[in-house]
């Protein structure tokens, strides 16, 4: 759930010598996010997840002998954009390279991909306690169809998602603890996210992660390493990295030369919490790189490189900061409301509306996003919702004239959740109106106060929290539409009125 | 020459445009000739009967009603194997593809199409356009209708006998590394590589991305000229095509005058077959008459092109050939259940033997370790190759030289000796590997025993000289008259 403010909130540990017993975690982070463009990286197909097989495809993506690829200008600007927010150098010149193997889901039996001039080199994540994760790399490729094995004796390649466009970073082996990787990921979802470059929702398959994890002592050198797959969630990369870390040392520590680390891929079982190894299912592949011969290579110009910049719009970091400094916000909030470009989007248009940036704060967090989080929805999931910012805004301001007191206010609020209607409409609809005609309260007032000479003596002695006892009754007869502040005050004025 | 003799593309579109005659006619007559040379020739793998008579029906409607009908009107036309008209099994002459059918049409198909070109019939070739002889057909041999013993020539063996047997007018064919240029000279036709990326490459089945162009027969070099200018102009289906619209003929010269042709040494050996030695320095005294200078250069990296082109062609072509898995198309072999045995048995069962060959050696010298030795290396020396060119075109417009070192060959005679086949397309590989536009046309005969086999001359020009290379083609051939005469077997297809 993106509602809590993990990249505020959960500081990052510095390693701690005495939870790894004495070794240092060396892990690196490579992660595939599919481009959010229109149709896919080399031919027009558009790309929807869940679409029936084979029905988004054409002669180029399931490889027709003699179809070519054209290189989608949106996927390499939003590519570029994602290398520019994340701080990378884009390179003038790059080029396509063929990565041959063969598999059912990879029509052409080669993937088109970048081997060893990607577009974008360099750049990097700094976490909230200082440390940089930098990046080594990130290249263009096609992504490939699917292979579904789970209907009998048969395998059915759909052929949809071949040759939908993905980036494909790689971090240097900087992240040194299960913590800092969740961290990296959500920085780093939050990051495309705003480029506008990738969804980056792992359920749909649009972001998925594999982790180099070893070992060392220090000033030693890194032990052997084992890359984790079958991640399908930040929370499991982390949790597969504890396991794997747990069970690197302990096979060093036990001394036992039947247990050997080796250098393998293995897969996480996250129902088991235990990585099992794929030895015997992966060869060791020589994938035959070599230039691709139907493509250009990518020249990326200054006026370009320009547009995409311009493109970009404001990130994450900057945004945060301005919350702030302009809006008056704590770190704390300005970290939850800037954790999804929608929910950004959707505070901003509401603090502006309702012109009180910190009300606009305390009733999305309070109400709307742990209504949100209870359902298991993502805070991004605001902008589907029934109520709009300016349906809040209009609440707020309600709320701020009094003509609503709190749980009213709230009881709206549900209302408009359900039925989308306007708080105005709902306030009279339910009858909420607070009521602050002095004389209808005064009458009540003075009903509550017949008989309580205990209260009215206490009061008079100074004890004014004691009329406290005498608001429930007024509320009460009022049918809770009175302002409790304004009930207290009349009280308080007929208390001293008394003789 | 009898009124039934063939005609050339100019010639028969101009009567179907004037009306004359009609796309129907020229149709039925090459149908019936079709028919008429297809047991000897054995160079067609499929006829699109019903498409051709049809497409001639609505085209001559059209005329009627008094439409523009293209400057192609009712030509009828034959693609190599490797070609993609919607509908129409292009199988590549092999196993692995048979009954493929393909779901779209190729862009220089189309582009004929819509100049009024009529395809009628798909032609027999070497196996994935790898060969010399069209030997490697998994559908049988194409025979050379200048002497049914002989090779007309590969890989584009059946587009050249087809028209050499003056059943059309014109025919398609793929150069990679002389597979048009060879057959040209091999059965007395023109024949015409283009600059690389002059024609759209979408809907040629691939064998070497990096040398394939689709490349034209006739029987005049002004036939092949129209065609291509036809099919070429940028296409956005394949970004490598070469970004400017079609390129303009050159007009007639009065003379050669200030030309200055280039003789490469390296093109003259001294194993060249004597026949074809002398009747290329004919061609070329033909052309110093005509005002032409000639000039001795040299291309001293020629000798490494074979071996940098079977590096390069078979590094493309065994990923090219990687999606011929039995998954999506073509005949499926079991294997054993598994995915990996059903791979290896579809393969195995459906490439010849030198096509195994080839993805072998592409497999081996893309493999880790071999890498810089044979991959990197061939591409450096295609650089140089290509340098070579350059630095003699500084002193000259067009490299002329002969462009098969035989005459056609009898058929079996080196189908056992790869290496001996590969050299026949020494002297076509250079222009390949530097992408340079090149023609053959015919200059001569020579007899060999009963038979009058053609010669070939070579021109070659710098990158996107095309309109030179075929304004010189013409210019020779209204010097000379060595592309008028037919073939015995035309004589017989057309009584
Ligand atoms: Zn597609």
């Amino acid at each position: 759930m993106s509602t809590t403010p993990a990249t505020v909130g959960s500081a990052a540990t510095a390693p701690d010598p005495a939870r790894w017993k004495g070794w240092i975690p060396v892990i690196g982070l490579e992660v595939h996010c599919q481009l959010k463009t229109r149709t896919k990286l080399f031919c027009g197909c558009e790309y929807r997840f869940g679409a029936e097989p084979n029905t988004l495809t054409c002669a180029v993506c399931t490889a027709q002998p003699g179809a070519l690829p054209v290189l989608n200008r949106e996927a390499l600007a939003l590519a570029v954009r994602a290398g520019l927010a994340l701080g990378a150098e884009i390179a003038p010149w790059s080029k396509f390279d063929r990565k041959n193997y063969f598999y059912c889901d990879l029509p052409k039996g080669y993937q088109i991909s970048q081997f060893d001039r990607p577009y974008c080199k360099g750049g990097g994540i700094t976490l909230a306690n200082g440390h940089r994760i930098r990046l080594t790399r990130i290249h263009l490729e096609e992504d490939a169809g699917k292979a579904i094995h789970d209907r009998g004796a048969q395998t059915l390649v759909d052929l949809n998602r071949a040759s939908v466009p993905l980036i494909e970073s790689v971090t240097e082996a900087d992240v040194r603890s299960p913590e800092e990787a969740h961290e990296y990921l959500d920085r780093l979802k939050e990051i495309l996210q705003y480029a506008g470059a990738s969804d980056c929702d792992m359920e749909k398959g649009s972001l998925r992660v594999d982790v180099n994890v070893s070992v060392h002592r220090p000033g030693e050198p890194w032990r052997k390493r084992v890359e984790l797959k079958n991640l399908n969630s930040f929370r499991n990369v982390s949790a597969a990295i504890e396991h794997e870390l747990a069970r690197q040392i302990a096979i060093y520590e036990s001394n036992d030369p039947s247990q050997q680390v080796v250098q393998e891929t293995r897969l996480f079982d996250a129902q088991a919490g235990v990585t099992r190894s794929m030895r015997g299912k992966e060869e060791a592949h020589d994938y035959r790189y070599f230039p691709e011969p139907d493509l250009l290579p990518i020249e990326i110009d200054a006026a370009f490189l320009a547009e995409q910049r311009a493109a970009l719009g404001e990130l994450p970091e900057a945004k945060r900061a301005r919350f702030q400094s302009e809006l008056g916000l704590s770190e704390y909030d300005a970290g939850v409301l800037t954790s999804s470009p929608a929910l950004s989007r959707w505070f901003e248009e509401c603090a502006r509306l309702c012109g009180s940036p910190k009300d606009a704060a305390n009733w999305i967090q309070n109400e709307i996003l742990r209504g949100l989080s209870a359902e298991q929805r993502p805070a991004s999931a605001i902008a589907e919702l029934r109520v709009t910012p300016a349906g809040l805004a209009e609440l707020i301001g309600l709320a701020h004239k009094g003509t609503l007191n709190v749980p009213g206010a709230r009881q709206v609020l549900r209302a408009m959740l359900e039925t989308g209607k306007g708080a105005a409409a709902l306030v009279q609809e339910l009858g909420l109106e607070q009521v602050s005609d002095t004389g209808a309260l005064e009458q009540w007032c003075r009903e509550a106060l017949v008989g309580k000479d205990k209260v009215i003596a206490d009061v008079k002695a100074g004890k004014e929290k004691a009329i406290g006892a005498l608001v429930g009754p007024v509320m009460k007869a009022s049918k809770g539409k009175a302002n409790p502040q304004v009930v207290t005050e009349i009280l308080l004025r007929l208390v001293k009125e008394l003789p | 020459m009898s009124a039934r003799a063939p005609q050339g593309v100019l010639e028969l579109a101009a009567d179907v445009r004037a009306r004359r005659t009609n796309a129907v006619a020229a149709a039925e007559q090459a149908l019936a000739r079709l028919e008429k040379s297809r047991g000897a020739l054995n160079a067609v793998l499929a006829v699109d009967r019903d498409g051709a008579l049809a497409r001639a029906r609505e085209l001559d409607r059209r005329s009627a009603s008094g439409t523009d009908v293209g400057p192609l009107a009712g030509v009828p036309f034959a693609l190599k194997a490797n070609m993609c008209l919607a509908g129409v099994e292009a199988n590549c002459a092999s196993r692995v593809l048979a009954g493929y059918k393909p779901p779209y049409t190729a862009t220089f198909v189309q582009r004929l199409l819509d100049a009024g070109a009529n395809p009628i019939a798909i032609t027999n070739m070497d196996e994935f356009a790898m060969g010399s002889s069209g030997e490697n057909s998994a559908y049988g041999t194409t025979k050379n209708p200048w002497d049914l013993a002989r090779t007309p020539g590969g890989s584009s063996s059946g587009s050249a006998a087809l028209v050499a047997a003056g059943v059309v007018p014109f025919a398609l064919g793929s150069d990679t590394g002389g597979s048009v240029r060879q057959p040209a000279a091999l059965s007395n036709l023109a024949g015409y590589k283009p600059t690389y990326g002059r024609i759209s490459r979408y809907g040629l089945i691939a064998f070497a991305s990096s040398l394939d162009q689709v490349s034209p027969f006739a029987r005049s070099v002004a036939d092949v000229e129209l065609v291509t200018r036809t099919m070429c102009g940028h296409d956005e289906r394949d970004t490598t095509s070469l970004p400017e619209p079609a390129f303009d003929a050159a007009p007639d010269a009065d003379s050669l005058r200030g030309l200055r042709i280039g003789v490469p040494d390296e093109y003259f050996p001294a194993t060249l077959d004597a026949a074809v030695r002398a009747r290329t320095e004919e061609a070329l005294a033909v052309l110093e008459r005509a005002g032409a200078q000639l000039v001795r250069v040299s291309l001293p990296h020629s000798e490494h092109a074979i071996a940098t082109y079977y590096v390069v062609a078979t590094a493309e072509a065994s990923s090219n050939l990687a999606r011929y898995d039995g998954v999506r198309y073509g005949p499926r072999a079991a294997g054993d259940g598994s995915l990996q045995s059903m791979y290896a048995a579809t393969r195995a069962q459906g490439f010849g033997d030198e096509v195994k060959r080839r993805i072998l050696l592409g497999t081996y010298v893309l493999s880790s370790g071999y890498y810089d030795a044979w991959y990197r290396r061939a591409l450096k020396v295609r650089t140089l190759l290509l340098r070579d060119f350059e630095r003699a075109f500084e002193r000259c417009d067009i490299v002329a030289g002969p462009t098969s070192p035989t005459a056609a060959f009898k058929l079996g005679e080196k189908s056992d000796d790869p290496v001996a086949m590969y050299l026949s397309d020494v002297l076509t590989v250079p222009a390949s590997l530097a992408g340079l536009p090149a023609l053959s046309l015919p200059c001569g005969f020579v007899a060999d025993g009963a038979s009058r086999l053609p010669i070939g001359l070579q021109l070659i020009g710098p990158a996107r000289a095309d309109a030179r290379v075929l304004a010189l083609g013409r210019h020779y051939q209204k010097l000379t008259a060595f592309h008028g005469e037919l073939a015995p077997l035309a004589h017989e297809v057309a009584a």
